[in-house]
């Protein structure tokens, strides 16, 4: 697909977008003026939704005259290598935002960070078992510890009672996260010593 | 004055307690990361960790968040230099020479003078900041609803004028913000509106940071994926104490181009529009205009790194002016900044001066303490900050999404957020394949609410009479000026037409002239 393909695409989108939000702001509102209550609800997104139709049409309108360098450009929207990067990646975090609805954040994270760590960047074991065990450690305690912001955990809550069990009745948390990266850190040394430079 | 005297004094106290000094420092050094990590700026570090913020009280938040930014538009030379690929679009500038100097062998030299740039970019700038800023916060309390409409429209209408893209898809990213900011429950009579598929998450809205975090987070993530492809080049950097001495000393060289350079970029980064980026390009411009060696600039003069990264410190503070007086951001930054203020619960606008001092004056004496701790922080560090760099994309990107994800979730502790967020960053990074520029959206998503309310208050009070905004002079002033920024484009075309056709009839006399 070339870049004038993509914009005519973009333009036809983002026209069918405008339309929709013009009948979603019309659905049981009033878009013009209420007697005694001034503009109605649906007032200010639906005129809104119109100046977007409008700008719509002119990018379409310059795309039929050529006005602009995205409708002359016969250079290609997305180079086959591009498609392969952002498309792994992309697939890989609707993938991971599946994964938490389905084993939780935690757990999910993972299996994401294995496969970007392992499969996408081919990284040594050392580096990939302290960042795919290092960085849920991290977010753990700092949204479930340090911010009391749950993070959904779907049908892996249970597994966590012990933990909340410590975090709750102990004074002293830190150490174990503490704790939790110096084993990691063991870990990654004692990898990186019996499997040196195994795939790099 | 005196009371300026006062107040700024206190304000200083207040960065030097503990936790607000312990922000700054964590502030200054994440920020020169992520603003030294090609691709990621100020705006994705801030977008990135406002969620994080909720840990500290909002004075120590919102000062953390400033010194990221402090820090972002330093860090963003050490890259521009290090492999000629700039940290941020505010430090491209920097490249012209940077890039050159290391290639020269001469990296130090130019880390060095970026840094000591940015530092007196840094302290006019806020030395601007506070003089201008009470004055103008008391003038600004005069503003009814008339007057912040008007002023809203002359804010987007920078982006019509001097945003230098696509105008049709300026307006469209300004009115999708827009829009976008109204889902969710009418402000006015409580209705629901914008229910998309009777989804009940778009019930409390679309969060400000489900777009920012979108769009610069994940994807900024894709866009640089896609360009950089993981590979970048580093030069070696050598550092000695002599050298640096000598580096120091030839600040001679370049502190008038940089002075200039700095009140320049304030006054540029006050307009919503126009920001870092531009100033730092003129900026640039104008140190080779005046250099009495114009020739030398794009082969590694070192005024050449030094106006630009001046400039673009000058204009982040800049930038907070706006936002801390009038409530209208002068960056996607300050939106972003501007929106967790509401979250924090504080009301930004000309009333924050009275309301909450203690807010206002931490900040602002948190910028004169970030200015100096970024620039030791810099220069202690250049070593570690450029092997850093080194870094394979394929390490740094994952750590990011994972941040984008937890991020989106806290503010509303929903998953549909999370969703909403994916879809608008793929969205984003295509549109802006298509020159779509994304800012303008996200700054209209953070102005949306006041926006509306603003204009039904104003049509309210005078019974639908749109001629309200211009028959009160501050507002008609704002509109007039606002319309002749939406005209400035047309102009422009208008007159390259003519001087086509004065070219043409020029270049061939005696045809139908």
């Amino acid at each position: 697909m070339t870049v004038r393909q993509a914009d005519f695409l973009m333009a036809i989108a983002t026209i069918l977008m405008s339309l929709g939000l013009m009948w979603s702001s019309t659905d049981g509102l009033a878009i013009g003026w209420v007697s005694g209550k001034g503009p109605g609800s649906g007032f200010w997104p639906f005129w809104l939704a119109v100046g977007m139709l409008l700008c719509s049409l002119a990018t379409l309108v310059r795309w039929f005259l050529r006005h602009t360098p995205e409708s002359r450009s016969t250079e290609i929207y997305m180079s086959r290598s591009a498609v392969v990067v952002v498309g792994t990646s992309v697939g890989a975090l609707i993938a991971l935002l599946v994964g938490i609805h389905i084993v939780g954040t935690y757990f999910a994270l993972l299996a994401f960070l294995l496969f970007y760590l392992k499969v996408i960047g081919r990284h040594e074991w050392p580096l990939t078992v302290m960042l795919v065990g290092g960085i849920p450690v991290f977010i753990f305690s700092l949204f479930e510890w340090a911010l009391q912001i749950p993070l959904p955990k779907a049908l892996t809550e249970e597994w966590f009672y012990p933990v909340f069990d410590i975090m709750y009745e102990t004074d002293y948390f830190w150490m174990y996260i503490l704790g939790s990266f110096l084993f990691l850190g063991a870990v990654s040394l004692a990898l990186h010593k019996f499997l040196p430079g195994q795939d790099r | 004055m005196e009371t300026i005297l006062i107040s700024l004094a206190g304000g200083l106290l207040q960065a030097f307690e503990p936790l607000n000094l312990m922000m700054i420092v964590l502030g200054c050094t994440v920020g020169l990361f992520v603003g030294a990590m090609p691709g990621l700026g100020s705006v994705n570090g801030v977008a990135i960790l406002l969620p994080i913020t909720f840990l500290v009280p909002p004075t120590a938040a919102i000062i953390f968040l400033a010194a990221v930014y402090y820090g972002a538009m330093y860090g963003g030379a050490i890259s521009s230099i290090t492999l000629g690929i700039p940290g941020a679009s505010t430090a491209v500038a920097t490249v012209f020479d940077g890039r050159p100097l290391a290639m020269a062998g001469k990296a130090d030299q130019a880390l060095t003078a970026a840094a000591i740039a940015s530092f007196i970019g840094g302290t006019i700038s806020v030395v601007l900041f506070t003089l201008f800023a009470p004055p103008l916060a008391d003038f600004a309390l005069k503003f009814g609803p008339p007057e912040e409409f008007a002023l809203m429209v002359l804010a987007f209408a920078t982006f019509i004028g001097l945003g230098g893209d696509d105008i049709p898809k300026t307006i469209f990213s300004i009115l999708i913000g827009l829009v976008l900011a109204a889902v969710g429950l009418d402000i006015i009579s409580g209705k629901p509106r914008l229910i998309f598929f009777d989804a009940s998450g778009f019930l409390h809205g679309v969060n400000f940071l489900v777009l920012a975090i979108g769009i610069y987070g994940i994807g900024e993530m894709l866009w640089t994926l896609e360009t950089t492809g993981g590979k970048v080049i580093v030069h070696k950097v050598k550092m000695s104490v002599a050298g640096f001495m000598a580096n120091i000393r030839s600040v001679r060289t370049y502190i008038k181009s940089t002075s200039l350079g700095s009140v320049l970029g304030y006054f540029v980064g006050t307009l919503p529009a126009a920001g870092a980026t531009p100033a730092s390009l003129m900026s640039y411009g104008l140190a080779k205009t005046f250099s009495r060696d114009p020739d030398s600039f794009g082969k590694g003069n070192i005024a050449g790194v030094a106006a630009p990264e001046a400039a673009n410190n000058a204009a982040s503070t800049g930038s907070m002016l706006p936002m801390i007086t009038l409530g209208i951001p002068g960056s996607p930054t300050t939106a972003i900044l501007l929106g967790g203020m509401i979250i924090w619960g504080l009301r930004p606008g000309p009333l924050l001066f009275t309301e909450r001092p203690d807010f206002v004056w931490g900040l602002i004496g948190s910028l004169y303490v970030a200015n100096l701790f970024t620039v030791l922080i810099n220069l202690a560090f250049i070593p570690v900050f450029v092997r850093v760099l080194t870094l394979p994309f394929t390490v740094l990107a994952p750590v990011i999404f994972v941040l984008c994800i937890v991020g989106g979730y806290a503010p509303t502790q929903t998953m549909h957020d999370v969703w909403l967020m994916l879809l608008f960053g793929v969205m984003g990074y295509l549109m802006r394949k298509l020159n779509y520029p994304v800012a303008p959206a996200v700054l209209a998503i953070v102005l949306g609410p006041l926006a509306e309310r603003s204009l039904r208050q104003s049509l309210l009070s005078s019974q639908g009479d749109v001629l309200i905004f211009v028959e009160r002079p501050i507002s008609a002033t704002c509109i007039a000026l606002a319309a002749a920024l939406m005209l400035y484009p047309l102009f422009l075309a208008w007159r390259r037409r003519r001087e086509a056709a004065a070219g043409d009839s020029g270049s061939h006399p005696g045809a139908s002239g």
